[in-house]
């Protein structure tokens, strides 16, 4: 009897699970045992990392973006209409278009969203560069800037949270550039204690702020923001006056997850190490779908992505469950528009970033373009 | 009614556990408790020091075996 997977959502993780799945599964997509069908949201799949490069005017707004209908294998069923209701009990997926899928396993991976809204007066008095339109704004108001106060603002959760981080070191050398850095006072806040979560990451950030003149205010939780008055306030109780707000807002899940009862703030409570849906065991959740208190990041998902592969090929083909998830999370981190580092941890290994080098920066240039061989399951 | 959940930030170097409660009280409701578990031992003071900050209520703090435990209640 053929047997079907559902993937709900076609960004990076869905996408390589798919992709995956079909290089795995020649044998049986050509006899019709089994059929994948994915649930997507836009015709265009967009490298999500570039976005950071988009207001330094560093990458090109076309080259963000691919057809998702040639990015996905033939074989995928793909649909750009969104899941409007998931029900784990019936085994089904309602979309926003009325159809009905069913399934014999599941895949969620709805992603993440930028939530400025939650927040008063961020939406109006905010930059940002975590969607397409947002880089857009950020890219005009940096070249308009002629110097004054910038704060770049976290707020947690977010994704990809090296970000704020390069956006900071960046932004520097960017005004720099431009002559701009004299007439500059950049401050960076971040909502726990210290510059970045990993304590590593931010040891090293520390005596380069300093080194730089970037100053920073951590315990910074966001409040509110005064879009007239140009003042952020942080429920810390300190204010900051401001010329550009640069902030990375607070992040949900998506809406389908929280009005199918999944999980509060579109987060499903998922396993470490299975990555089964709590109380599932035919839906797989992976990316930033899943409530794993990891990084949420491109190859967070990427990883995730490789294990549900291996494992829906293991179930299928041998009725047994492959291997478990240990928690790997890489990311580069940009030092400058010409240095970088990574570091790379999982459940086990603390994090140990090298010292950055003009390689590991072209190595991340290259992996800007190498993405779309992650997407389609090369690499 | 008030709800308690559990978030298990146990050997969570990114985004780590004060990081992972922050998140969960801006979805929570006032008066709802999150008890978060962490191995590492400064989060038993960073936790407690930053709701005095910002006013949430610290129900308890405890060691287990081998980690830490710190239940908080949304204030406001």
């Amino acid at each position: 009897m053929s047997k079907t997977i559902l993937i709900v959502g076609g960004g990076l993780s869905g996408t390589i699970v798919a992709n995956g799945l079909c290089r795995q599964m020649g044998g049986e997509l050509r006899t019709g045992a089994l059929n994948i069908t994915m649930l997507g949201t836009s015709e265009t799949h967009m490298y999500q990392p570039g976005l950071l490069y988009v207001p330094f005017g560093r990458m090109r707004e076309a080259e963000l973006f691919r057809d998702q209908r040639k990015v996905l294998d033939k074989r995928v069923n793909f649909f750009v209409d969104p899941a409007k209701h998931i029900d784990v009990e019936k085994n089904q997926v309602t979309t926003e278009a009325g159809r009905t899928f069913k399934y014999d396993y599941l895949v969620l991976a709805s992603g993440s969203r930028i939530m400025p809204q939650t927040i008063p007066g961020m939406k109006e008095g905010g930059h940002w560069f975590y969607d397409l339109d947002g880089a857009r704004k950020l890219r005009t108001a940096l070249n308009e800037f002629q110097g004054g106060k910038i704060v770049i603002n976290v707020n947690a959760p977010h994704k990809c949270p090296v970000a704020p981080l390069e956006a900071a070191f960046m932004l520097q050398e960017f005004l720099k550039g431009k002559g701009l850095w004299d007439k500059t006072e950049l401050t960076y806040t971040y909502p726990i204690g210290r510059l970045h979560a990993l304590e590593p990451v931010a040891h090293w950030a520390k005596p380069e702020f300093e080194r730089l003149g970037i100053k920073y205010e951590t315990f910074f939780n966001t409040e509110s923001v005064d879009p007239e008055a140009k003042v952020i306030k942080s429920m810390e109780g300190s204010e900051l006056p401001y010329d550009l707000l640069i902030t990375i807002p607070p992040h949900q899940g998506a809406q389908v997850i929280d009005d199918s009862g999944l999980g509060k703030g579109g987060w499903v409570p998922t396993n470490t190490k299975t990555l089964h849906r709590e109380g599932s065991t035919n839906v797989f959740v992976v990316g930033d779908t899943t409530n794993i208190p990891i990084s949420k990041a491109g190859s967070t998902a990427h990883f995730e992505a490789d294990v549900t592969i291996d494992n829906l090929v293991s179930l299928i083909q041998e009725g047994s469950f492959a291997r478990e998830y240990d928690g790997k999370v890489f990311c580069f981190v940009e030092t400058g528009l010409g240095s970088g580092t990574y570091v790379w941890f999982n459940y086990t290994t603390p994090p140990n970033p090298g010292p950055p080098s003009q390689m590991i920066h072209w190595f991340k240039l290259a992996y800007n373009r190498l993405y779309w061989l992650s997407a389609r399951g090369l690499l | 009614m008030a709800e308690r959940q559990t978030i298990d930030a146990r050997g969570a170097f990114c985004p780590g556990p004060l990081m992972e409660l922050i998140a969960a009280l801006k979805l929570a409701s006032v008066g709802d408790e999150v008890d978060i578990l962490s191995s590492d031992k400064g989060s038993a003071t960073d936790i407690p020091a930053w709701c005095a900050k910002v006013g949430h209520q610290v129900v308890e703090t405890g060691e287990r075996d081998g980690y830490w435990s710190v239940v908080v209640r949304k204030a406001k």
